[in-house]
């Protein structure tokens, strides 16, 4: 019985290792370039190791019991007539709810952190009419934010390119460009059907609705040129729609932002 | 002719054709209907099957180059519709219900014969009619989620047959239902009390309760959308100032618990198979009752889980994520259950049983992801990517599909009388679960680094991945030779199988393989422990 034991904590104990060791020495995920990214990939690390823990224990369970209990050819008759056991059917009905639990508030905090919880502003300056019902991505902002933060770009998306409005400068790009490490607030309208702008190098997306303006934020942190990918079926194209974003130095930014300026038109 | 209304007298053996025609009636023997599903469903699969290789050898290169990029959104919108709506939901519902649950009770035909024939006629025609609209103007292309404006917009024809296509085969799985719930409270053998039904009457009576409750609302919501492409409504239009969200909610309604009509049946059925070939009874009966009632309730309270990315308040978000990943927790115990009955038991090692423990690992893998994509900020970066895709397969490939095989082995002696020849079986599974994890483990990977789902091109860097995910599919197409061949070989010249080849305690082997019309010679059988494996040797100590 004690042998038992120890070869069942060994196991257990060996589990817990290769788990580990998996989840701190596999990279399943891509480039880290906004503030979202390291947050996202510490909650990807703890469900990939607590994955990797149920899902090897309960395969080496159900193999070794294969091998363990197969009927020899001299045996017959039945297993042993066992039909329950209470204590452990409570043990496995509350661990696995304090670990959901567990994981759904961690998950809480994580999606806090992103910006997720913060309240919808319903006096954002980007809104066009009181009327107009904004609905919200990630990473909101409050008016404050905004005040200071003086990248807002109006996104319309249509069947099957992205258009990059720049208020400030009265242009549009098909490119999105960004200055590195500054907070960038968009406002985003689809003119035909449902789009998602997504850039999996910041591990955000959000959908664009048509008559239904969402609002996505985001910081970016790392210069270079990064995939904005349509994520949802739009159409024949669909998997061609994407285009660029660029995460510039502040002077490159600025440079290219001059170069596009339009001088301001009074109507 | 008369129409009687007495179960009893329902199979007057003079009205129906005899042999192999009777399945080619408008037969009201529930075990006639059950066949019946299972082969139109197989066939469905392999039409479904055909689009999925399709799609793996357009994925095989980056490019769009296989077929034309419209016509690839139909073969994709075909392919979910044909596996969910033609092979799966059919399969483990009506097949296995229908030939099953009168025997559980103890009955001699289910409850409602006719509505039972009409809900298994209505499958075909509506299944032709959503092949066939692909000549008319090209089927639909919005996908099998069918998200307005997009399927407003697409050429209308082959979006108002998907429409009525699958409002056929909703009402037919409402019919089913009515049945089933039925069946189960009212036609029950007198003395055969609730708590000792077979667990598979449990896992049909909630999912029946999911089919009764949700179908409606996605019949409703269809009917809204026709109404927006023939009629010029706005119900989801926003150019008419319809909101497109409304639509998802009313959709995701039905079509979250679509997933456990899916697997609810599955669980069932594994909790049939692994008892008999592991010699021991089904480990926490009771909890295991519980756990199913308890998918029941919060898998109706879950769907917006699949709209985190659509623009939902916060606290909705917080809601869905916690209240969906506390599925894991009644789905946990069953597994643990099943394990469980393994443990100590005398396990022969067959088809059934690896098909079984295959659907054990895979599931698992699918739940964990699904836990994960349960929490919002996890979900927000892979949500619409080729990490749902896998996790879906897992779910309805890994796991249903896997326990309609495992499911075939075990009940073709009772169906036939004849045994499914062992080797080739087992060549099946190793085969399927190969390739079934070469196709989708990679998937998780791709959507992770970028590749979003329903694309016909892509990104260079993925290619090799794709290619490894395409070999996959191949294994997956070629599994189904050596089982094609075991089912017709084996039908001809198997080796006969006896009444009750598996030694089995549950009522559908204690009659004749195959059975008589009325299910057995006399009285039915008063079946009190279905599970009660290894009972004779404890009481002899």
């Amino acid at each position: 019985m004690l042998n038992k034991n120890i070869y069942l904590i060994l196991i257990i104990s060996l589990v817990f290792a290769i788990s580990f060791w998996i989840g701190f020495n596999v990279n399943l995920l891509p480039a880290e370039a906004s503030i979202n990214a390291p947050i996202y990939d510490e909650l990807f690390k703890i469900l990939f190791i607590i994955g990797l823990i149920i899902f090897i224990g309960m395969t080496i369970a159900v193999i070794y019991s294969l091998f363990k209990f197969r009927k020899r050819n001299d045996q017959i008759g039945d297993g042993i007539a066992l039909e329950g056991n209470l204590s452990l059917e409570i043990v496995w009905t509350i661990i696995p709810s304090i670990i959901v639990l567990l994981i759904g508030l961690y998950s809480y905090n994580i999606y806090d952190r992103m910006g997720g919880m913060k309240e919808l502003n319903h006096n954002h300056e980007m809104m066009t009419s009181n009327t107009e019902k904004i609905w919200a991505g990630i990473s909101q902002t409050s008016d404050n934010e905004i005040a200071i933060n003086n990248l807002s770009i109006e996104v319309s998306a249509m069947q099957f390119a992205f258009l990059f409005n720049y208020p400030k400068g009265n242009f549009i790009s098909g490119e999105l460009h960004v200055p590195v490490d500054q907070k960038v607030s968009m406002k985003m309208e689809s003119k035909d059907v449902i789009h998602a702008f997504w850039v999996p190098e910041f591990r955000i997306k959000q959908d664009i609705i048509p008559g239904q303006p969402t609002i996505l934020n985001f910081t970016p942190t790392k210069v270079g040129k990064y995939p904005i990918i349509c994520a949802e079926l739009c159409g024949p194209y669909h998997g061609g729609m994407r285009a660029s974003i660029i995460v510039e130095e502040e002077s490159d930014y600025n440079e290219w932002f001059n170069k596009n300026k339009k001088p301001e038109v009074n109507l | 002719m008369t129409i009687s209304i007495d179960p009893q007298k329902t199979n007057n053996e003079s009205l129906q054709p005899k042999g192999w025609l009777r399945y080619f009636s408008f037969s009201l023997d529930h075990k006639v209907i059950g066949i019946q599903y299972l082969v139109c469903g197989f066939l469905f699969y392999l039409i479904g099957g055909t689009l999925a290789s399709a799609i793996r050898i357009e994925l095989a290169s980056p490019m769009s180059d296989f077929m034309p990029r419209d016509v690839y959104n139909q073969v994709l919108t075909l392919h979910g519709t044909i596996m969910i709506f033609l092979w799966i939901v059919p399969v483990v519902n009506g097949a296995f219900g229908n030939y099953l649950i009168p025997f559980y009770v103890g009955a001699r035909d289910m409850a409602f014969p006719r509505l039972n024939a009409v809900a298994f006629w209505l499958i075909p025609p509506s299944g032709l009619m959503l092949v066939a609209s692909y000549f008319v103007e090209g089927a639909a292309q919005a996908g099998w989620t069918a998200y307005p404006p997009l399927s407003i917009t697409t050429p209308q024809s082959g979006q108002i047959i998907w429409i009525l296509s699958v409002l056929l085969l909703g009402g037919s799985s409402i019919f089913g239902g009515i049945n089933f719930i039925a069946t189960i409270i009212k036609l029950r053998r007198p003395g055969l009390k609730l708590m000792q039904l077979p667990m598979y009457c449990w896992a049909m009576l909630g999912t029946s309760l999911l089919v009764v409750l949700s179908t409606p609302v996605l019949a409703g919501t269809l009917i809204l959308l026709s109404f927006d492409i023939i009629a010029n409504t706005g119900f989801f239009n926003p150019v008419l100032g319809g909101n497109v969200v409304v639509y998802q909610h009313l959709f995701w309604f039905y079509s979250h618990p679509a997933v456990y009509i899916m697997v609810l049946p599955a669980f069932g059925l594994v909790s049939e198979i692994l008892p008999v070939h592991a010699r021991k009874p089904l480990f926490g009966y009771t909890t295991m009752v519980f756990s199913i009632m308890g998918i029941v309730v919060l898998g109706l309270v879950v769907w917006a889980h699949h709209m985190f990315t659509s623009g939902t308040p916060p606290w909705m978000r917080l809601f869905f994520t916690i209240a969906t990943a506390f599925i894991a927790v009644p789905t946990g115990i069953k597994f643990f259950n099943w394990v469980a009955t393994l443990w100590g038991g005398k396990i022969s090692i067959n088809s059934a049983i690896l098909f079984s423990c295959g659907f054990i690992i895979n599931f698992v893998f699918g739940g964990i992801t699904g836990v994960a994509l349960a929490q919002v900020p996890f979900d927000i970066h892979v949500h619409d990517t080729y990490f749902v895709v896998a996790h879906f397969h897992y779910i309805v490939y890994g796991g249903t599909v896997f326990i309609i095989f495992s499911s075939i082995y075990h009940w073709f002696p009772k169906v036939t009388g004849k045994m499914l020849n062992e080797k080739l079986g087992i060549l099946h599974f190793i085969i399927t679960f190969i390739g079934f994890n070469l196709c989708f483990a990679p998937q998780h990977w791709l959507g992770l680094n970028g590749m979003p789902r329903r694309v016909a091109e892509y990104d260079p860097q993925f290619q090799f991945v794709n290619q490894i995910s395409s070999l996959g599919a191949l294994l997956m197409a070629i599994s189904t030779i050596p089982f094609l061949i075991n089912v017709f070989l084996s039908l001809r010249n198997g080796k006969d199988a006896g009444d009750n080849p598996w030694n089995a305690l549950t009522p559908e082997w204690l009659t004749s393989s195959p059975p008589p019309v009325e299910n057995w010679e006399g009285e039915a059988p008063l079946v009190e422990e279905p599970y009660g494996y290894g009972k004779e040797i404890s009481e002899q100590k």
